[in-house]
């Protein structure tokens, strides 16, 4: 769901470009005190993934496609910080070499898929897994928090597409929820089997993002 | 250390983003679809504030659509990857502290 230039005004892209800014030095400074040597290679390995991930478009109903976002997964393993840094890298990457979502845009494209998606996904997880304790917690934990993570991303988009002017949120809010309700599924899927994947091979690296802290 | 799952995880990521890209949905996604139908999708079809060096995915001077976004994924995966190696080595707590 990355937004072009054009869809957002500029109070509403301003004010997101400055949270994004903001959002990207308390990470930075959270990261230079808590950052561990051993996140660094996971960090690298997994922003790859999700920009690999990203391009891989699923077709979710006639005419509607969806591709994996990847901030649950990112703050799952690393916490929410060190997680929407990864994400923001993604999208600034993205943004500049690709033409993928907006220059001016890119504060709100970070709010929603960096730091939204990746909250809300830690949130679910830590709060889901506190119910399902066990394996199967793990990952009946990680798909719902992941298809929550984009459902309110998509959300946020929403708000932004309402408060911009572009689209009334009433019409806005439940065509975006619809959509990613499905594309979230897609999500959830991918998130799982990366940590499946990541268990069977390096279990050791699923305690790296333990209390928010890679 | 164990650097082999981190080489194993590249690989497979270079391959998802140059083998498999060629062959992903090419239909709007969620947010496209939501324009169309509410009948904002032109708004973001301006020139682009900066030109894109690879743009659309599609990398320049390759003729076949599917090597283009091929390529693109290889070098936007590896570019990707060294560029989140090198913001994570400067961001990581030093040692000692």
């Amino acid at each position: 769901m990355h937004i072009p230039d054009g869809f957002l005004d500029a109070k509403t892209f301003i004010t997101l470009d400055v949270v994004a800014v903001g959002f990207v030095a308390a990470a930075a400074a959270r990261a230079r005190r808590v950052l561990s040597e051993r996140a660094v290679p996971l960090m690298a390995v997994l922003a790859a993934f999700i920009f690999a991930a990203q391009m891989l478009n699923f077709p979710v109903a006639g005419g509607t496609s969806g591709h994996f976002a990847g901030g649950a997964l990112a703050a799952i393993l690393l916490g929410p910080w060190a997680g929407g840094l990864v994400i923001t890298l993604v999208l600034v990457i993205q943004a500049l070499a690709f033409g993928d979502g907006g220059m001016l845009a890119l504060g709100a494209n970070v709010f929603n898929l960096a730091v939204v998606a990746p909250f809300v996904g830690y949130g679910a997880y830590s709060l889901l897994r506190k119910v399902f304790a066990g394996e199967a917690g793990r990952f009946v934990g990680a798909f719902a928090a992941a298809w929550l993570a984009v459902v309110a991303a998509a959300s946020a988009c929403a708000a932004e597409l309402a408060i911009a002017g572009t689209v009334p949120f009433a019409v806005a809010f439940p065509a975006m929820v619809g959509a990613h309700a499905l594309i979230g599924l897609g999500e959830g899927v991918i998130t799982a089997a990366a940590l499946a994947a990541i268990r069977a091979s390096r279990p050791d690296l699923l305690e790296l993002g333990r209390g928010g802290a890679a | 250390m164990r650097k082999k799952f981190y080489w194993i995880a590249l690989a497979a990521a270079v391959l998802l983003g140059a083998a498999v890209s060629p062959f992903a949905s090419e239909w709007l996604d969620g947010l496209e679809r939501v324009a169309k139908d509410k009948g904002f999708l032109a708004r973001g079809e301006g020139e682009p504030l900066l030109a894109a060096p690879i743009p659309d995915y599609a990398f320049p001077g390759i003729a076949k659509a599917g090597w283009a976004t091929a390529a693109a994924g290889a070098v936007g995966t590896l570019l990707t990857f060294a560029l989140a190696l090198a913001l994570a080595s400067a961001l990581r707590r030093r040692r000692g502290k």
